[in-house]
């Protein structure tokens, strides 16, 4: 360091020194770094139990500096449930693709949720299935091009791109829930302090707190990481606006 | 001496199971063993544990791989669609070393089936269930008595060598009510650093995963398994034997049918037919053993497998006989239970033969 | 010497996604685009420090943490 200047910011200890795999520019990497930040900044390393998911963050265990389990594919709802039912004073949170917790894992999504089980949802929804080769996503946008979708999502055919938060957020044990994205400097901040927030009323155990994550998947989008924020802006937030759809002694949006 | 009481058998399961500490139930109703769930929510207000009523078989298993990948001593009870939904849990607990007590009180199928009793599900508890190479132990009771018993047994194994437990019982003995001597509670006192359960400073972070990339490694993993497989089958392995000991004919059979099979060795007894019973307690780890030693005597003529399925644990049998003696076969399938007599006969037309 | 911070940025840990580059608001930052780190990636780079203002924009955004700020101490 330089003489008279300060740190005012450095790698998080809870993130291991691995590299992580996967593309430059993904969101994945930049979740997981801003979470386990705010599992530094409220010193709960030692009190955390993360569920990762199948997909690209299937490894995310290579690089989150905590206690974790690997779920079986779409059951990290059920995984969470089952381990902090054990250890109620534990932050637990259950990370997730689209794939994983909207298509193979809705029913322990919506059942986790419907009981409202104390732990959060860590929701990467990039709208598109990134490890298996870029293939539809439940969440992927109408007219989207992906490999089984060739000519564009066609919702008489497949359906309309599902939209959780705005599902979740009508339970009634539901405590938080809020749609943020990475895509520029201001969201991401505003990912990080929504993190913070549902692993607080987490804490407080209000009930089941839900991020969604406007993700990015630069690689099977066929852009670059720049590219890929500018889809973001201008066909996924129309479709997925950002923004808290429920808070503890807020008003319901 | 402990409390004697009249129970079914789900219901002793279920109360031997809050005597052995179990911390948590996860399941879904399903005939003919929603009472083990029923019990326990009645009594679940005097306890401590957590019962929860899964959205499926599905969710039920991986609520188990969760709580018991925390450190919790975990159950749930299941009837053979159930099982079967449950197989990729199992999978992956065995995989990552993560124990729970399994009961698949098992109902006659293949398909959605009946509900009346069957040992149909053999083949899926001890040759594996789901995929990859694996075992779980797999303990086969053929009383109330024994529903109990087998869960303290199998909670101690399942803890001991990290591996899933499964008590392989069926529709009637689920369902029928016997005397027993339920055993006294005992405290559980869990020791699993290797447990999620935060990382402390003083200790590496714990991952439990099944996910293996590296071709290397996988070996390595499946080495380790097999290695603790082998372990087990040198050390678990159980059964019993009534009036083998100068038998021309063994029996063979296990769970409610070696009840009828004693039966049919007494009858046969008073008609001069020298019929022994061999009664598989752990039909994983097989007593391959004591098959083999049996084959081996001279005065022995032949074995026959009686069973409510189309003849499963008759392959078992065959496999540790090895040609040494003729194996026979009798079994009822869809929920009918074979009588006394239809054994008797089918061992007198085979020693025509 | 910078005038009110400035960042190192890990050659191994970046993968020249960029996102730091266009996130900076006084583009003091580039992407180094002669040279590699041993995966063959380029990487991004403090190009004027004079500029930098130690606004963590950049360190935010970094998908893989391979950004690290400071600030000058202001004077008593």
């Amino acid at each position: 360091m330089k003489e008279g200047y300060e740190l005012i910011y450095q790698r998080p200890k809870t993130l291991t020194d691995t590299r992580m795999h996967y593309c430059p520019g993904c969101f994945h990497s930049t979740m997981h770094k801003l979470m386990m930040e705010v599992v530094e900044e409220m010193d709960l390393q030692e009190n955390t139990i993360g569920v990762c998911p199948v997909g690209c963050s299937v490894f995310a265990y290579e690089y989150m500096n905590i206690d974790v389990q690997e779920a079986a594919h779409g059951r990290a709802a059920a995984v969470a449930t089952g381990i902090k039912r054990i250890h109620p004073d534990k932050l637990v949170f259950s990370y997730q693709g689209d794939g994983d917790l909207a298509a193979i894992g809705t029913a322990e999504t919506i059942h986790a949720c419907n009981r409202g089980e104390n732990f959060t949802f860590i929701f990467i929804n990039n709208g598109i299935y990134g490890m298996t080769g870029g293939q539809m996503a439940p969440t992927t946008l109408v007219g989207q091009k992906t490999s089984t979708s060739p000519y564009g999502r066609e919702p008489a055919k497949v359906g309309l791109p599902l939209k959780m938060a705005e599902i979740v957020s009508r339970f009634g044990r539901v405590a938080y829930v809020e749609r943020v994205s990475c895509n520029t400097a201001a969201n991401a901040r505003k990912a990080k302090k929504a993190v913070r927030k549902a692993f607080e009323y987490q804490l407080q155990k209000l009930g089941t707190t839900f991020i969604e994550v406007a993700s990015n998947c630069p690689s099977q989008w066929k852009c670059t990481p720049e590219e890929s924020l500018d889809w973001i802006k201008d066909h996924v937030l129309p479709y997925f606006p950002l923004g808290v759809f429920k808070e503890p002694e807020k008003k319901e949006k | 001496m402990g409390e004697i009481k009249l129970m079914k058998g789900n219901e002793a399961l279920a109360e031997a199971a809050i005597r052995a500490g179990m911390q948590a139930y996860f399941g879904y109703p399903i005939t003919p063993q929603s009472e083990v769930i029923e019990y326990l929510a009645r009594e679940e207000p005097k306890h401590n544990y957590v019962l929860l009523q899964a959205e499926s078989e599905v969710a039920a298993v991986n609520m188990m791989y969760g709580a018991g990948g925390a450190g919790g001593r975990v159950l749930t009870t299941t009837s053979s669609p159930g099982f079967s939904l449950m197989q990729e849990g199992v999978s992956y607990m065995t995989c990552t070393e993560i124990p729970g007590v399994f009961a698949n009180i098992v109902r006659g199928g293949p398909g959605l089936g009946t509900i009346q009793p069957s040992q149909g599900d053999y083949f899926q508890a001890v040759k594996g269930g789901g995929h990859g190479d694996y075992h779980v132990i797999v303990l086969v009771p053929n009383s109330v008595q024994e529903m109990a018993d087998h869960v303290f047994l199998a909670f101690e194994l399942a803890d001991k060598y990290r591996i899933p437990a499964l008590i392989l019982s069926d529709g009637a003995i689920g369902q029928m009510m016997e005397k027993l001597e339920l055993p006294d509670p005992v405290p559980y006192k869990p020791n699993k650093p290797w447990a999620t359960t935060g990382k402390t400073k003083d200790r590496e972070r714990n991952i439990l995963t099944s996910l293996y990339i590296k071709s290397e490694d996988m070996e390595i993993k499946n080495i380790h398994l097999q290695k603790k497989f082998r372990e087990i089958e040198a050390n678990e392995v159980r059964f019993d034997e009534y009036k083998t000991e100068d038998a021309e004919v063994i029996i063979t059979s296990y769970g409610l049918t070696s009840r009828v099979a004693k039966k049919a060795v007494d009858i046969g007894r008073e008609q001069g037919i020298k019929l022994g019973l061999f009664r598989p307690i752990t039909v994983w780890p097989f007593p391959k053993g004591r098959i083999a030693e049996l084959a081996s005597r001279d005065d022995i003529r032949f074995f026959i497998s009686i069973e409510m399925s189309a003849g499963q644990m008759v392959e078992d049998i065959q496999l540790n006989v090895c040609g040494k003696k003729p194996v026979h076969f009798y079994g009822r399938m869809g929920g009918i239970v074979p009588t006394p007599q239809e054994i008797l006969d089918t061992v007198q037309s085979h020693l025509k033969e | 010497m910078p005038q009110k911070g400035y960042v190192e940025i890990s050659i191994e840990g970046c993968k020249g996604c960029n996102l730091c580059v266009i996130s900076c608001p006084t583009d003091c930052l580039v992407l180094n685009t002669s040279d590699t780190n041993s995966f063959g990636l380029h990487y991004a780079t403090l190009a004027d420090e004079d500029k930098c203002i130690a606004c963590l924009n950049c360190a935010v955004v970094c998908p893989d943490a391979a950004i690290t700020v400071y600030r000058k101490i202001k004077s008593a």
